[in-house]
Protein backbone atom coordinates (compact mmCIF):
# COMPACT_ATOMS: atom_id res chain seq x y z
CA UNK A 1 0.00 0.00 0.00
CA UNK A 2 1.27 3.41 -0.88
CA UNK A 3 0.83 6.23 1.63
CA UNK A 4 -0.77 9.44 0.42
CA UNK A 5 1.59 11.95 -1.13
CA UNK A 6 3.67 14.13 1.16
CA UNK A 7 6.62 16.47 1.00
CA UNK A 8 9.84 15.02 2.42
CA UNK A 9 12.47 16.99 4.28
CA UNK A 10 15.61 15.52 5.84
CA UNK A 11 16.76 17.37 8.94
CA UNK A 12 20.42 17.38 9.99
CA UNK A 13 19.86 18.75 13.48
CA UNK A 14 17.12 19.31 16.04
CA UNK A 15 17.07 23.02 15.19
CA UNK A 16 16.61 22.22 11.50
CA UNK A 17 13.83 19.77 12.32
CA UNK A 18 12.01 22.32 14.47
CA UNK A 19 12.35 24.98 11.80
CA UNK A 20 10.85 22.62 9.22
CA UNK A 21 8.04 21.73 11.60
CA UNK A 22 6.83 25.32 11.44
CA UNK A 23 5.41 24.26 8.07
CA UNK A 24 3.33 21.49 9.69
CA UNK A 25 3.58 17.76 9.18
CA UNK A 26 5.06 15.00 11.28
CA UNK A 27 8.50 13.83 12.35
CA UNK A 28 9.73 10.54 10.87
CA UNK A 29 12.25 8.59 12.94
CA UNK A 30 12.30 4.83 12.27
CA UNK A 31 8.84 5.07 10.77
CA UNK A 32 7.73 1.77 12.25
CA UNK A 33 4.63 3.26 13.86
CA UNK A 34 3.97 6.18 11.51
CA UNK A 35 4.37 4.46 8.13
CA UNK A 36 1.95 1.59 8.88
CA UNK A 37 -0.59 4.20 10.01
CA UNK A 38 -0.02 6.22 6.83
CA UNK A 39 -0.35 3.13 4.62
CA UNK A 40 -3.74 2.45 6.21
CA UNK A 41 -4.69 6.12 5.69
CA UNK A 42 -5.10 6.53 9.44
CA UNK A 43 -2.71 9.42 9.07
CA UNK A 44 -1.85 11.56 6.04
CA UNK A 45 0.60 14.30 7.00
CA UNK A 46 1.38 16.77 4.24
CA UNK A 47 5.02 16.88 5.22
CA UNK A 48 7.41 14.32 6.74
CA UNK A 49 10.48 15.66 8.49
CA UNK A 50 13.04 12.85 8.61
CA UNK A 51 14.87 13.02 11.96
CA UNK A 52 16.43 9.58 11.58
CA UNK A 53 19.90 10.91 10.82
CA UNK A 54 20.22 13.49 13.59
CA UNK A 55 23.25 12.50 15.72
CA UNK A 56 22.08 14.35 18.85
CA UNK A 57 18.98 12.15 19.06
CA UNK A 58 21.02 8.94 19.15
CA UNK A 59 22.58 6.96 21.93
CA UNK A 60 22.37 6.05 25.59
CA UNK A 61 24.29 7.76 28.38
CA UNK A 62 24.50 6.60 31.99
CA UNK A 63 25.34 9.30 34.53
CA UNK A 64 23.63 8.47 37.80
CA UNK A 65 20.52 7.82 35.77
CA UNK A 66 19.87 6.93 32.17
CA UNK A 67 19.35 9.34 29.30
CA UNK A 68 18.20 7.66 26.10
CA UNK A 69 18.15 9.64 22.85
CA UNK A 70 14.71 9.63 21.29
CA UNK A 71 16.09 8.17 18.06
CA UNK A 72 17.62 5.14 19.78
CA UNK A 73 16.20 1.87 18.47
CA UNK A 74 14.44 -0.72 20.58
CA UNK A 75 17.19 -3.19 19.74
CA UNK A 76 19.91 -0.81 20.93
CA UNK A 77 18.05 -0.27 24.21
CA UNK A 78 17.31 -3.96 24.75
CA UNK A 79 20.94 -4.90 24.19
CA UNK A 80 22.50 -2.02 26.16
CA UNK A 81 24.48 -3.17 29.22
CA UNK A 82 23.72 0.20 30.88
CA UNK A 83 19.98 -0.19 30.43
CA UNK A 84 20.09 -3.82 31.54
CA UNK A 85 21.91 -2.73 34.71
CA UNK A 86 19.93 0.42 35.52
CA UNK A 87 16.43 -0.43 34.28
CA UNK A 88 16.20 -4.06 33.31
CA UNK A 89 12.43 -3.78 32.87
CA UNK A 90 12.91 -1.29 30.04
CA UNK A 91 15.50 -3.51 28.35
CA UNK A 92 13.01 -6.36 28.64
CA UNK A 93 10.08 -4.31 27.30
CA UNK A 94 12.07 -2.99 24.34
CA UNK A 95 13.17 -6.55 23.61
CA UNK A 96 9.51 -7.58 23.40
CA UNK A 97 8.41 -4.92 20.90
CA UNK A 98 7.31 -6.45 17.60
CA UNK A 99 10.04 -8.69 16.24
CA UNK A 100 13.73 -8.27 15.42
CA UNK A 101 13.08 -6.44 12.16
CA UNK A 102 10.85 -3.93 13.93
CA UNK A 103 13.25 -3.51 16.85
CA UNK A 104 16.16 -2.81 14.47
CA UNK A 105 14.50 0.35 13.15
CA UNK A 106 11.67 1.40 15.49
CA UNK A 107 12.74 4.05 18.01
CA UNK A 108 11.79 4.81 21.61
CA UNK A 109 10.84 8.41 20.77
CA UNK A 110 8.68 7.36 17.85
CA UNK A 111 7.05 4.68 19.93
CA UNK A 112 5.97 6.99 22.73
CA UNK A 113 4.98 9.83 20.40
CA UNK A 114 2.65 7.35 18.66
CA UNK A 115 1.28 6.26 22.08
CA UNK A 116 -0.24 2.99 20.97
CA UNK A 117 -2.08 1.66 24.01
CA UNK A 118 -0.82 -1.88 23.32
CA UNK A 119 2.83 -0.88 23.16
CA UNK A 120 5.34 -2.13 25.74
CA UNK A 121 7.84 0.64 26.62
CA UNK A 122 5.29 3.22 27.87
CA UNK A 123 4.19 0.91 30.69
CA UNK A 124 7.76 0.69 32.01
CA UNK A 125 8.35 4.43 31.61
CA UNK A 126 5.28 5.15 33.73
CA UNK A 127 6.17 2.56 36.40
CA UNK A 128 9.78 3.69 36.68
CA UNK A 129 9.08 7.43 36.80
CA UNK A 130 10.70 8.37 33.49
CA UNK A 131 10.85 11.94 32.23
CA UNK A 132 10.17 12.82 28.60
CA UNK A 133 12.39 15.65 27.36
CA UNK A 134 10.78 17.75 24.66
CA UNK A 135 11.92 20.62 22.48
CA UNK A 136 9.80 23.02 20.47
CA UNK A 137 9.93 26.43 18.89
CA UNK A 138 9.42 27.97 22.34
CA UNK A 139 12.27 26.06 23.96
CA UNK A 140 12.70 22.93 26.04
CA UNK A 141 10.44 21.33 28.61
CA UNK A 142 10.22 18.04 30.47
CA UNK A 143 7.11 16.04 31.28
CA UNK A 144 6.75 13.07 33.63
CA UNK A 145 5.74 9.88 31.81
CA UNK A 146 2.53 9.66 33.81
CA UNK A 147 1.45 13.07 32.53
CA UNK A 148 2.84 12.53 29.03
CA UNK A 149 0.40 9.77 28.09
CA UNK A 150 -3.06 11.33 28.01
CA UNK A 151 -5.35 8.99 26.10
CA UNK A 152 -5.56 6.58 23.15
CA UNK A 153 -2.80 7.73 20.73
CA UNK A 154 -2.78 11.07 22.55
CA UNK A 155 0.18 12.63 24.37
CA UNK A 156 1.19 15.92 25.93
CA UNK A 157 3.15 16.82 22.79
CA UNK A 158 2.02 20.03 21.12
CA UNK A 159 2.14 20.53 17.36
CA UNK A 160 5.71 21.04 16.20
CA UNK A 161 7.26 19.67 19.38
CA UNK A 162 9.90 16.98 19.20
CA UNK A 163 10.87 14.39 21.83
CA UNK A 164 14.65 14.67 22.20
CA UNK A 165 15.32 12.11 24.94
CA UNK A 166 13.91 10.06 27.79
CA UNK A 167 15.47 10.17 31.26
CA UNK A 168 15.15 7.40 33.82
CA UNK A 169 16.29 7.14 37.42
CA UNK A 170 18.84 4.47 38.28
CA UNK A 171 16.81 1.39 39.24
CA UNK A 172 19.81 -0.88 39.75
CA UNK A 173 18.95 -1.31 43.46
CA UNK A 174 15.35 -2.19 42.61
CA UNK A 175 13.82 -5.41 41.48
CA UNK A 176 11.99 -4.54 38.30
CA UNK A 177 10.31 -6.45 35.52
CA UNK A 178 7.95 -6.11 32.60
CA UNK A 179 5.72 -9.04 31.71
CA UNK A 180 3.09 -9.11 29.02
CA UNK A 181 0.31 -11.28 27.71
CA UNK A 182 0.99 -10.99 23.97
CA UNK A 183 -1.76 -11.23 21.40
CA UNK A 184 -1.18 -14.62 19.77
CA UNK A 185 -1.02 -13.16 16.25
CA UNK A 186 0.23 -9.57 16.50
CA UNK A 187 2.30 -9.95 19.72
CA UNK A 188 0.95 -6.60 20.89
CA UNK A 189 0.19 -6.52 24.63
CA UNK A 190 -3.31 -7.58 25.58
CA UNK A 191 -2.09 -6.80 29.07
CA UNK A 192 1.37 -5.58 30.05
CA UNK A 193 2.49 -5.02 33.64
CA UNK A 194 5.64 -3.27 34.84
CA UNK A 195 6.76 -3.39 38.46
CA UNK A 196 9.64 -1.73 40.26
CA UNK A 197 10.14 -2.96 43.83
CA UNK A 198 12.44 -1.33 46.37
CA UNK A 199 13.20 -4.01 48.92
CA UNK A 200 14.41 -3.54 52.50
CA UNK A 201 15.46 -7.05 53.42
CA UNK A 202 12.37 -9.19 52.99
CA UNK A 203 10.03 -6.22 53.14
CA UNK A 204 8.88 -4.25 50.14
CA UNK A 205 9.62 -0.66 51.11
CA UNK A 206 8.10 0.81 47.96
CA UNK A 207 6.32 -0.64 44.96
CA UNK A 208 5.74 1.09 41.64
CA UNK A 209 3.23 -0.58 39.33
CA UNK A 210 1.89 0.34 35.90
CA UNK A 211 -0.47 -1.46 33.53
CA UNK A 212 -0.76 -1.04 29.76
CA UNK A 213 -2.35 -2.94 26.90
CA UNK A 214 -5.59 -3.36 28.82
CA UNK A 215 -6.01 0.39 29.05
CA UNK A 216 -6.19 3.45 26.80
CA UNK A 217 -2.75 4.45 28.06
CA UNK A 218 -0.19 3.18 30.54
CA UNK A 219 -1.74 3.68 33.99
CA UNK A 220 0.06 4.06 37.32
CA UNK A 221 -1.66 1.85 39.87
CA UNK A 222 -1.65 3.50 43.31
CA UNK A 223 -3.99 1.05 45.03
CA UNK A 224 -1.93 -1.96 43.97
CA UNK A 225 1.23 -0.17 45.08
CA UNK A 226 -0.30 0.52 48.50
CA UNK A 227 -1.31 -3.13 48.82
CA UNK A 228 2.29 -4.22 48.25
CA UNK A 229 4.24 -1.59 50.21
CA UNK A 230 5.23 -2.62 53.71
CA UNK A 231 4.51 -6.30 53.09
CA UNK A 232 6.81 -9.25 52.54
CA UNK A 233 5.02 -9.81 49.22
CA UNK A 234 3.36 -12.87 50.74
CA UNK A 235 0.38 -14.54 49.15
CA UNK A 236 -2.14 -12.36 50.99
CA UNK A 237 -0.40 -9.18 49.78
CA UNK A 238 -0.21 -10.46 46.20
CA UNK A 239 -3.90 -11.35 46.22
CA UNK A 240 -4.79 -7.96 47.65
CA UNK A 241 -2.67 -6.20 45.00
CA UNK A 242 -4.17 -8.31 42.20
CA UNK A 243 -7.62 -7.22 43.38
CA UNK A 244 -6.57 -3.59 43.86
CA UNK A 245 -5.08 -3.28 40.39
CA UNK A 246 -8.48 -4.04 38.90
CA UNK A 247 -9.85 -0.92 40.56
CA UNK A 248 -6.80 1.11 39.50
CA UNK A 249 -7.48 0.50 35.81
CA UNK A 250 -11.30 0.33 35.90
CA UNK A 251 -11.77 3.80 34.42
CA UNK A 252 -9.31 3.31 31.57
CA UNK A 253 -10.10 -0.20 30.27
CA UNK A 254 -10.33 -1.04 26.60
CA UNK A 255 -11.38 -4.30 25.00
CA UNK A 256 -12.33 -5.99 21.77
CA UNK A 257 -14.43 -8.94 20.70
CA UNK A 258 -11.72 -11.49 21.51
CA UNK A 259 -10.42 -9.91 24.72
CA UNK A 260 -13.16 -7.84 26.37
CA UNK A 261 -12.57 -5.30 29.12
CA UNK A 262 -13.58 -7.63 31.94
CA UNK A 263 -11.13 -10.29 30.77
CA UNK A 264 -8.23 -7.86 30.46
CA UNK A 265 -9.07 -6.45 33.89
CA UNK A 266 -8.87 -9.94 35.38
CA UNK A 267 -5.64 -10.70 33.53
CA UNK A 268 -4.05 -7.52 34.87
CA UNK A 269 -4.16 -9.08 38.33
CA UNK A 270 -2.74 -12.35 37.05
CA UNK A 271 0.08 -10.63 35.21
CA UNK A 272 0.83 -8.34 38.16
CA UNK A 273 1.62 -11.47 40.16
CA UNK A 274 3.75 -12.81 37.32
CA UNK A 275 5.62 -9.51 37.03
CA UNK A 276 6.39 -9.54 40.74
CA UNK A 277 7.61 -13.12 40.50
CA UNK A 278 9.79 -12.17 37.51
CA UNK A 279 11.20 -9.14 39.36
CA UNK A 280 12.10 -11.33 42.34
CA UNK A 281 13.50 -14.10 40.13
CA UNK B 1 13.85 13.03 -4.58
CA UNK B 2 17.21 11.73 -5.76
CA UNK B 3 18.50 8.65 -3.94
CA UNK B 4 21.55 6.40 -4.29
CA UNK B 5 20.96 2.98 -2.80
CA UNK B 6 23.43 0.14 -3.05
CA UNK B 7 21.56 -3.09 -3.70
CA UNK B 8 23.49 -6.35 -3.81
CA UNK B 9 26.71 -4.42 -4.35
CA UNK B 10 25.50 -2.20 -7.18
CA UNK B 11 24.71 1.48 -6.66
CA UNK B 12 21.34 2.49 -8.09
CA UNK B 13 20.60 6.18 -8.50
CA UNK B 14 16.97 7.07 -9.03
CA UNK B 15 14.59 9.98 -8.66
CA UNK B 16 11.80 8.61 -6.48
CA UNK B 17 8.48 9.85 -5.15
CA UNK B 18 9.14 10.20 -1.37
CA UNK B 19 6.23 7.88 -0.61
CA UNK B 20 7.92 4.98 -2.42
CA UNK B 21 8.46 2.15 0.03
CA UNK B 22 11.76 0.30 -0.15
CA UNK B 23 9.96 -2.87 -1.24
CA UNK B 24 8.40 -0.97 -4.15
CA UNK B 25 11.80 0.41 -5.08
CA UNK B 26 13.29 -3.09 -5.14
CA UNK B 27 10.46 -4.78 -6.99
CA UNK B 28 9.27 -2.08 -9.37
CA UNK B 29 12.32 0.11 -9.98
CA UNK B 30 14.96 -2.62 -9.95
CA UNK B 31 12.83 -5.63 -10.97
CA UNK B 32 14.16 -7.56 -7.98
CA UNK B 33 10.95 -9.48 -7.38
CA UNK B 34 12.47 -12.10 -5.08
CA UNK B 35 11.44 -9.88 -2.19
CA UNK B 36 7.70 -10.43 -1.69
CA UNK B 37 4.89 -8.28 -0.34
CA UNK B 38 2.75 -10.31 2.02
CA UNK B 39 0.71 -8.65 4.74
CA UNK B 40 2.06 -5.16 3.98
CA UNK B 41 1.62 -4.34 7.70
CA UNK B 42 5.10 -5.18 9.13
CA UNK B 43 3.97 -8.50 10.54
CA UNK B 44 4.53 -11.38 8.11
CA UNK B 45 8.18 -10.88 7.10
CA UNK B 46 7.77 -11.84 3.41
CA UNK B 47 9.46 -8.53 2.50
CA UNK B 48 12.48 -9.07 4.77
CA UNK B 49 15.80 -7.80 3.43
CA UNK B 50 19.03 -6.72 5.12
CA UNK B 51 19.87 -3.03 5.35
CA UNK B 52 23.47 -2.38 6.37
CA UNK B 53 23.41 -5.98 7.63
CA UNK B 54 20.33 -5.54 9.78
CA UNK B 55 17.10 -7.41 9.20
CA UNK B 56 14.42 -5.05 7.91
CA UNK B 57 10.83 -5.34 6.77
CA UNK B 58 11.14 -3.44 3.52
CA UNK B 59 7.41 -2.61 3.42
CA UNK B 60 7.97 -0.39 6.45
CA UNK B 61 10.74 1.90 5.28
CA UNK B 62 10.70 4.62 2.67
CA UNK B 63 13.24 4.34 -0.12
CA UNK B 64 14.42 7.84 0.81
CA UNK B 65 15.25 6.56 4.30
CA UNK B 66 17.55 3.98 2.69
CA UNK B 67 19.42 6.64 0.70
CA UNK B 68 23.13 5.87 1.01
CA UNK B 69 22.54 2.47 2.61
CA UNK B 70 23.55 -1.00 1.47
CA UNK B 71 20.67 -3.39 0.91
CA UNK B 72 20.98 -7.12 0.42
CA UNK B 73 18.06 -9.04 -1.06
CA UNK B 74 17.63 -12.76 -1.73
CA UNK B 75 19.08 -12.20 -5.21
CA UNK B 76 22.33 -10.99 -3.66
CA UNK B 77 22.88 -13.72 -1.11
CA UNK B 78 24.71 -16.22 -3.32
CA UNK B 79 28.38 -15.49 -3.90
CA UNK B 80 30.44 -16.52 -6.92
CA UNK B 81 27.61 -18.67 -8.21
CA UNK B 82 27.45 -20.64 -4.97
CA UNK B 83 24.33 -20.66 -2.84
CA UNK B 84 24.58 -19.16 0.63
CA UNK B 85 24.66 -22.00 3.20
CA UNK B 86 21.16 -20.96 4.34
CA UNK B 87 19.81 -21.38 0.80
CA UNK B 88 21.43 -24.80 0.57
CA UNK B 89 20.02 -25.81 3.95
CA UNK B 90 16.47 -24.77 2.99
CA UNK B 91 16.85 -26.87 -0.15
CA UNK B 92 18.28 -29.90 1.63
CA UNK B 93 15.69 -29.83 4.43
CA UNK B 94 12.80 -28.88 2.15
CA UNK B 95 12.19 -25.79 4.30
CA UNK B 96 9.37 -24.55 2.11
CA UNK B 97 6.18 -25.51 0.38
CA UNK B 98 4.65 -22.70 -1.67
CA UNK B 99 7.84 -20.66 -1.31
CA UNK B 100 6.26 -17.25 -0.81
CA UNK B 101 7.75 -16.68 2.64
CA UNK B 102 11.07 -18.26 1.69
CA UNK B 103 13.10 -15.20 0.58
CA UNK B 104 12.18 -13.39 3.79
CA UNK B 105 12.80 -16.49 5.89
CA UNK B 106 16.24 -16.95 4.39
CA UNK B 107 17.25 -13.28 4.71
CA UNK B 108 16.16 -13.20 8.36
CA UNK B 109 17.71 -16.58 9.19
CA UNK B 110 21.02 -15.77 7.51
CA UNK B 111 21.39 -12.61 9.61
CA UNK B 112 20.34 -14.46 12.76
CA UNK B 113 22.87 -17.25 12.38
CA UNK B 114 25.60 -14.76 11.44
CA UNK B 115 24.98 -13.06 14.81
CA UNK B 116 24.07 -16.20 16.77
CA UNK B 117 26.13 -19.19 15.64
CA UNK B 118 25.14 -22.28 17.58
CA UNK B 119 21.64 -20.98 18.30
CA UNK B 120 19.30 -23.52 19.89
CA UNK B 121 16.08 -24.74 18.33
CA UNK B 122 14.16 -22.68 20.89
CA UNK B 123 16.08 -19.52 20.04
CA UNK B 124 15.50 -20.11 16.34
CA UNK B 125 11.76 -20.60 16.83
CA UNK B 126 11.55 -17.46 18.96
CA UNK B 127 13.57 -15.42 16.48
CA UNK B 128 11.39 -16.43 13.55
CA UNK B 129 8.31 -14.89 15.21
CA UNK B 130 8.68 -12.06 12.69
CA UNK B 131 8.41 -14.37 9.67
CA UNK B 132 5.14 -16.15 9.09
CA UNK B 133 4.72 -19.32 7.01
CA UNK B 134 1.26 -20.66 6.31
CA UNK B 135 2.34 -23.95 4.70
CA UNK B 136 5.11 -25.82 6.42
CA UNK B 137 4.30 -25.67 10.10
CA UNK B 138 7.86 -24.33 10.43
CA UNK B 139 9.39 -27.72 11.24
CA UNK B 140 11.64 -28.03 8.19
CA UNK B 141 12.44 -24.33 8.27
CA UNK B 142 13.74 -24.69 11.81
CA UNK B 143 15.69 -27.81 10.80
CA UNK B 144 17.33 -25.87 7.98
CA UNK B 145 18.31 -22.95 10.20
CA UNK B 146 19.56 -25.30 12.91
CA UNK B 147 21.76 -27.09 10.39
CA UNK B 148 23.48 -23.83 9.46
CA UNK B 149 23.67 -22.66 13.09
CA UNK B 150 25.33 -25.93 14.12
CA UNK B 151 27.77 -25.73 11.22
CA UNK B 152 28.60 -22.10 12.06
CA UNK B 153 29.33 -23.02 15.68
CA UNK B 154 31.58 -25.88 14.63
CA UNK B 155 33.58 -23.75 12.21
Amino acid sequence: MWPNKFDYVRAGSVDEALASAAGGGKFLAGGHSLLPAMKLRLDSPEQLIDIGRIPELQGISANGGLTIGAGTTHDAIASSADVQAMCSALASACGQVGDQGVRNFGTLGGNIAHADPASDPPTVLVACGATINIQGADGKRSVGAEDFFIDLFETALDDGELITSVSLPNCSDCQCAYVKFPHPASRYAIVGVAVCLKMDGDTCAQADVAVGGATVKAVKCADAEAALAGTTLDEAALNAAAEAVKADIAEDLIGDIAYPESYRQQMAGVFLKRAIAAAQG
Amino acid sequence: MQVAITVNGVVHERDVDPRTLLVHFLREELDLTGTKIGCDTSQCGACTVQLDGKVLKSCTLLAVQADGAEVTTIEGLAENGEHHPMQTAFWENHGLQCGYCTPGMIMASAAFVRDNPGASEGEIRHYLEGNICRCTGYHNIVKAVKQVADAAAGA
